[in-house]
């Protein structure tokens, strides 16, 4: 415990303002690196560092004269390193995605990796590149991060993403012809701004072009501003002016803290903000934390160090040791303070005291009965903030010990803020560790979020890790391990040296049909690596069919694609595929291979059905299918507006049934064309219409006009069924109102169909007379009474079924009968009843 | 809006022209055309849109970019309008295409809309834990859908599923139930008038007098009645899926309750009577005119019923799903195409008697196909084709008919029509395979198992599968209190793949609303159809160009 309280100093007295120092690491850079000839640049979140030799120093190069950029994790562990070809770096430094971005002075910016893989450059203008750039400064963005230049004409461009440069010019500052004495960007509310000095002047300008005038307030004017830093939540401003005042107030200099004075005339090395209550000056080995309210702690160092800005704190680089300064967190003050009479605090002793076997335990226990929750979280929260450089982490410990003990006392309380925190610490701990070397605090990491952090465990390529604490923390697998999976696979199949066919293996082991995986996309990194039969491989296990079929025409393998757009059952993307097929393949061979896939042939077929039936049926005639050749002649034959043509379509129709054996049809199309002949025939001579009438319709046609000779011909000509011939002919009759002819036609022979047709005609043309007296008595017995019923004539009906004999025939008469004939209706009721008495 | 015709748009001062369509070719040309002819007129440039429903298709956008239309619309996009709600158990996915692009062509665009539409479904009801199945297309379908889940790979929406078990059904495995003539009130409706979109439109001579109260004019009007048919009108409901024989009773009994109620006034003495009488005013009035709509149109159905050509064909219809006199060629069909009745009930009649015979003779097959030729022209040979391909029309198989209507008991015959205990009164006295299926497969603990020997005689696959639910999202059934309250019904969805019929859905409700019943059926169709409608999609249709040049 002593040991916490021991790295705290206080910030002016009385105030209950600690400042702490904790340990992060010692640094395994010390043999490799000397801090006081390079070039620093560290990502924060406790991100990579970059270093590169200062030109500016004098250095005994050891070897090869090129310069080379290292990087390292936060621990101080080399990463990577790669040779820098390019030209002359002013500055470089991290993105919030990081990338390293090296601004060049022709405001060429490169973008590496954190292995040192180049990504890709984008320049900062005509004119930056035209007059050079003097220097250049880095902000955050709700975008990411941003970079403003100031070019050798004065003037000022910013891109507010470097991931999506789009590049703007601020606004000119009036009469600057010399360089801002000093410069500052920062991003608030979705406004780039910059404040310049100009010596004493100083000037805010803004995206929209305007430059105004500012005028803190100082208590001495006309100094010289040399040094200025913006808060990491850019709404605190610090500037040092050349009589060694530090003035810290707001960043749009509304308001002013305090005037400090440093007492040094010299500029500090490096100027920011810890936090959000104080400011961090630096001189060679001499670091000054000041309050806003004039107070301040004062830390020597031997050696020199670099300051990292946090969200909390500032990290402190240096050659053996990486410190972590922050303002002492309110909860583990709360804990740990001398003489602290919080809740937390007697918890904690309450714990101890229990672990000693003490009576005093319970003592404790009762003093916070009413509070014990508070406690509980407090204990809890203090657990989460401190930051146990430890290799026992036993401060976390005896806090989450102590919460446990009193979470036991406090009956109602919900155990989800304790378990939760647990696993965070747990997870905290697990990437503070020396090998992957990430000292995020708990606001840091919350600042952050979990899937950045996830991200960037990715991106150090941390796969199993990330895995872990995914699934520790049940992180749906879509969104975690899955995701991280597929990164991995993609890391995997760049490995040029290891075979395809173990990679193909190994990947699909571990992923398996694990939910969420894009197997196309691992599979496109392996085409675009050049890995075609890897990407092949791959592209088996993809189950969305959109995905996979594009890919795998992209590679060429046109013939997978379609089997795979089969199978997926979307016609769109077979469709897709048969166009491209198409395109690509002669039609020989495209004919070939399409017709050797049903479904696709037969979608082909439907395209064609809509766009081109010519090529419908020539498609019918390429593989020998007659049968339905001879049904598109039959279609085309209909399309034909000169009688030629149509025969010849038709007999093109008899051909190719003919090819197909059906006989039958073959007649039919035969027996079409004579009609069609006949037809002709028949209209040259008598000058009516005949074509386009169906068989029966001819004779109708002919029976009509009294053309028996010719309708006997044609009935003889086609074999027309007796039946239906006089079926015809009686319709055809009536339809004149011929019933001579009809009575003769009727007592011509017997009759194939009955008589009822004869009645049925007469029925139709409402010819009651001609039906009873010549039909009906020739009318099949059982049938006469419906007819009669038909015809209206419900007595003779009546009568009749009377003669049958048959009741329910009297019954159908009587429903039919209207109540408004009671003699009638009286009439079949003594006929029903005369029945039922027979009986 | 405007229904999409060819030529001009209509003139209007819009700004924006919004194109919605099925993504068919055809359809595509007469867009271009539209935008072609506004481009080229005068006047202020109008901005074009194009929504595909249910999802745009390569092709379409390849047909507008040959037309060069394409760089024209500033939008083109979908708008996934899968199925469209008909009633409170009813979707329809209104393809009325599916059943012949699937069996004439083989081109299953439809089943992969039908897939997709079900993924929907279990995106907002919860994956469906069963889903049984018969037939070619319906597996298609299972599969799809079971690929299409793969391809979510654990990205779907965690519902506890709300119904339990989906049955696919291929309409290839009942092609006789559409053929006959369906004998509910609203079967016999869309069998007469043709019921489109839940609207039929009906000859106004019978509403006249309903409209009397607004002057003469209207009484004369010539105009086609519409009428809106669905379940919120309450005697709708009611008599829809009754039996024809049974609405007249029905409707008699409301108009006395109606005309009951309404002397009621008589009675009413107090202030307060009286005024609860007026506010039950417009209820009475609503139900007279409802009951004045359903008499007239049950008149009109009821001639057409009361005919002997209706009555004949009926009786031959149900000879041949009594598996008489199917095998050789029938007196009455052969006399139909001699009185040259129409087409398309002449074929109903025959690809009847055909799927009650398994097929026909070959000579028999080709003595009806050539009395076809001769009396209603060559030009349906192209017809006759489809529909031996769709399998209606075929060369005898193997005799399976007699054996599935004994094991399914398709055939009941002492069934009341009016107070039926059983679905098959839909056909007074015959109940179709589908909904035999459904039934059978919702008794508990038995399933499809109790008519395993069956199922082998319906043509397909048959699907069985269990789609798998995380633990959490299982339905809770207490096992204690299951035995006791049986209000809990499963809620099976069918979906009929190639079309169904009222008279099939009326069967399902019926079978939905016993008392004894575990289940409750919803349905799904491609689109709602009869004999007529579903024959007429698998007729070609073709445009005869009249000879202008003689020999």
């Amino acid at each position: 415990m002593m040991s916490i309280i021991g790295s705290w100093s206080p910030l002016g007295l009385g105030k209950n303002v600690f400042y702490s120092k904790s340990d992060l690491y010692s640094m395994h850079w010390a043999d490799l690196v000397d801090l006081s000839k390079v070039n620093i640049a560290a990502a924060s979140y406790g991100g990579p560092i970059a270093i590169r030799r200062d030109d500016s120093k004098i250095t005994k190069i050891q070897g090869s004269t090129k310069k080379v950029i290292f990087i390292f994790s936060a621990a101080g562990q080399k990463i990577s390193q790669f040779v820098w070809n390019s030209g002359c770096v002013i500055e470089f430094s991290w993105s919030s995605t990081e990338d390293l971005l090296c601004v060049q002075d022709d405001g060429q910016v490169l973008v590496y990796d954190i292995f040192g893989t180049f990504k890709r450059v984008f320049s900062m203008g005509q004119e930056a590149k035209d007059t050079g750039i003097i220097e250049c400064r880095f902000f955050t963005t709700s975008l990411g991060t941003g970079l403003a230049v100031l070019t050798k004409s004065y003037r000022i461009f910013v891109v507010n993403s470097v991931e999506n440069p789009t590049i703007r010019r601020l606004a000119e500052i009036p009469g600057l012809n010399a360089p801002p004495s000093s410069w500052t960007v920062f991003n608030l509310e979705r406004q780039t701004r910059a404040i310049v000095a100009k010596n004493a002047d100083i000037f805010l300008l803004n995206q929209g072009g305007q430059c105004q005038d500012q005028y803190p307030a100082f208590t001495q004017a006309g100094q010289f501003i040399t040094e200025m830093a913006v808060s990491v939540n850019n709404k605190h401003l610090a500037l040092f002016t050349s009589s060694g005042t530090l003035w810290i107030g707001s960043s749009d200099m509304q308001t002013c803290d305090c005037e400090f004075d440093t007492k040094c005339l010299q500029r500090p090395q490096q100027l920011m903000w810890c936090g959000t209550e104080a400011v961090v000056a630096y001189w060679d080995k001499l670091l000054l934390v000041i309050g806003s309210h004039k107070e301040f702690i004062h830390y020597a160092y031997h050696e020199p160090v670099y300051l990292v800005p946090e969200v909390d704190g500032i990290r402190i680089l240096g050659q053996t040791l990486h410190e972590l300064l922050q303002k002492v967190p309110e909860s583990v003050m709360d804990v740990y303070r001398i003489g602290s009479m919080a809740v937390g605090a007697i918890l904690m002793e309450a714990a101890r005291e229990f672990e000693n076997g003490s009576y005093k335990a319970d003592e404790y226990i009762r003093m916070i009965k009413d509070s014990l929750e508070e406690a509980v979280k407090q204990c809890i929260e203090a657990a989460g903030n401190i930051y146990d450089n430890t290799a026992t982490k036993e401060n976390q410990k005896a806090l989450l010990r102590a919460a446990s003990f009193g979470k036991c006392f406090a009956v109602d309380m919900n155990a989800d803020l304790f378990v939760n925190a647990c696993q965070l610490i747990r997870v905290l701990n697990a990437i503070r560790d020396t090998p992957v070397g990430i000292p995020l605090t708990h606001t840091q990491l919350q600042s952050l979020t979990l899937r950045v952090l996830i991200d960037r465990l990715i991106l150090r390529r941390h796969y199993p890790l990330a895995i872990r604490i995914c699934e520790y923390l049940k992180i749906p697998d879509c969104e975690g391990a899955s995701r991280i999976l597929a990164h991995w696979a993609c890391y995997k199949v760049q490995q040029v040296n290891i075979p395809e066919e173990q990679l193909a293996t190994a990947i699909t082991e571990k992923l398996g049909n694990t939910a969420g995986v894009s197997y196309a996309e691992i599979a496109n990194k392996a085409s675009d690596c050049g890995r075609t039969q890897l990407a092949i491989r791959l592209l088996d296990h993809e189950p969305r069919a959109s995905e996979q079929v594009p890919l795998l025409m992209k590679i060429n393998r046109d013939d997978v694609a379609l089997t795979k757009a089969i199978e997926s059952g979307d016609t769109d993307l077979v469709y897709t595929v048969i166009l491209r097929l198409k395109q690509t393949l002669k039609t020989g061979e495209f004919l070939m291979s399409i017709t050797r896939i049903p479904v696709a042939y037969s979608l082909y077929l439907q395209l064609c059905r809509q766009q081109n039936r010519e090529l419908l049926m020539d498609m019918f005639y390429q593989t020998d299918n007659f049968h339905e050749e001879a049904h598109c002649y039959i279609y085309n034959s209909y399309q034909q507006k000169s009688i030629d043509k149509r025969l010849a379509d038709l007999q093109g129709a008899h051909d190719s049934f003919s090819k197909a054996k059906n006989d039958f049809m073959a007649k039919q199309v035969e027996d079409e064309m004579r009609l069609i002949r006949w037809q002709c025939e028949q209209e040259r001579k008598s000058e009516k219409p005949y074509l386009d009438l169906s068989l029966q319709d001819t004779m109708t046609v002919l029976l009509k006009a009294g053309l028996n000779k010719q309708a006997e011909e044609l009935r003889k000509d086609f074999k027309v069924p007796d039946k239906r011939f006089w079926w015809i002919k009686i319709m055809a009759l009536a339809d004149t109102g011929n019933w001579q002819e009809l009575d003769k036609f009727s007592k011509s022979k017997k009759s194939p169909i009955g008589y009822e047709p004869f009645a049925e005609v007469c029925l139709k043309h409402q010819n009651v007379s001609e039906a009873r007296n010549k039909y009906i008595p020739r009318i099949s017995s059982e049938n006469k009474v419906k007819f009669l019923v038909k015809l209206g004539l419900l007595e003779d009906a009546a009568e009749v079924a009377f003669q049958q004999k048959r009741d329910e025939e009297l019954q159908y008469v009587l429903a039919h009968c209207s109540p408004l004939k009671p003699n009638l209706v009286a009439k079949i009721n003594s006929l029903r009843s005369q029945l039922t008495a027979k009986k | 809006m405007f229904p999409l015709k060819p030529g001009h748009l209509p003139q209007t001062t819009v700004q924006n022209v919004v194109f919605f369509c099925r993504p068919r070719l055809a359809l595509m040309e007469l867009i271009a055309e539209n935008v072609l002819k506004e481009e080229a007129g005068a006047g202020s440039k109008k901005e074009f849109h194009v929504f595909f429903v249910p999802r745009k298709t390569l092709l379409c956008e390849r047909k507008l970019k040959e037309l060069g239309v394409y760089g024209t619309f500033a939008t083109i996009d979908d708008y996934s309008l899968e199925m469209y709600p008909y009633d409170s158990d009813l979707l329809s996915m209104e393809m009325e295409d599916s059943f012949k692009d699937c069996t004439l062509y083989e081109d299953y665009t439809s089943l992969y809309d039908c897939a997709k539409a079900l993924m929907t479904v279990q995106a907002l009801y919860g994956v469906i834990p069963y889903i049984h199945g018969k037939g070619q297309h319906a597996k298609h379908v299972c599969d799809m859908v079971l690929r299409m889940r793969l391809e979510l790979g654990g990205t779907e929406v965690q519902i506890v599923p709300q119904i339990d078990s989906l049955l696919l059904l291929d309409r290839s495995v009942d092609l006789l139930t559409p053929l006959a003539t369906q004998l509910t009130y609203e079967g016999l409706i869309d069998e007469i008038f043709g019921i489109n979109h839940t609207i039929v439109q009906l000859p106004p001579e019978k509403f006249a007098s309903s409209s009397e109260a607004q002057g003469g004019a209207s009484a004369f009007s010539t105009e086609l009645r519409k009428i809106v048919l669905n379940s919120g009108e309450e005697l709708y409901a009611e008599i829809r899926d009754k039996n024809f024989n049974a609405v007249g009773q029905v409707l008699s009994r409301k108009a006395k309750a109606i005309s009951a109620q309404f002397e009621e006034r008589h009675g009413a003495k107090t202030v307060g009577e009286i005024k609860k009488f007026v506010s039950k005013l417009p209820y009475i009035q609503a139900a007279k005119e409802s009951l004045g709509n359903h008499t007239s149109i049950a008149e009109l159905v009821k001639e057409v019923t009361d005919s002997s050509e209706f009555v004949g064909c009926l009786h031959t219809q149900q000879e041949f799903m009594n598996g008489v006199d199917t095998d050789k060629v029938h007196p009455y069909v052969e006399d139909c195409i001699s009185k040259q009745d129409p087409l398309t009930k002449v074929l109903r009649l025959l690809c009847m008697q055909c799927a009650a015979n398994n097929g026909f003779k070959p000579k028999v097959m080709e003595f009806y196909k050539q009395e076809i030729i001769q009396t209603y022209g060559f030009q349906h040979a192209i017809t006759l084709n489809n529909l031996e391909k769709a399998g209606l029309l075929r060369v005898q198989g193997n005799k399976t008919y007699p054996a599935l209507r004994k094991g399914l008991r398709l055939i009941v015959e002492d069934v009341s029509e009016q107070n039926p205990t059983d679905a098959s009164y839909v056909y007074s006295g015959y109940a179709p395979v589908t909904v035999r299926l459904a039934q059978f497969l919702a008794r508990p603990g038995q399933g499809w198992r109790s008519v395993e020997n069956v199922m082998d005689l319906i043509p397909g696959p048959k699907i069985e599968v269990a789609q798998e639910i995380p633990a959490g999202l299982k339905k809770k059934r207490s096992s204690v209190s299951s035995l006791q309250s049986d209000e809990e019904k499963k809620l099976m969805l069918v979906f009929f793949l190639g079309g169904v019929t009222y008279a099939e859905i009326a069967a399902l409700r019926f079978l939905s609303h016993q008392d004894d019943s575990t289940t409750e059926y919803i349905i799904a169709t491609t689109k709602i159809i009869n004999g007529d409608s579903w024959l007429n999609s698998l007729m070609e249709p073709m445009q005869l160009v009249p000879i202008a040049e003689m020999q």
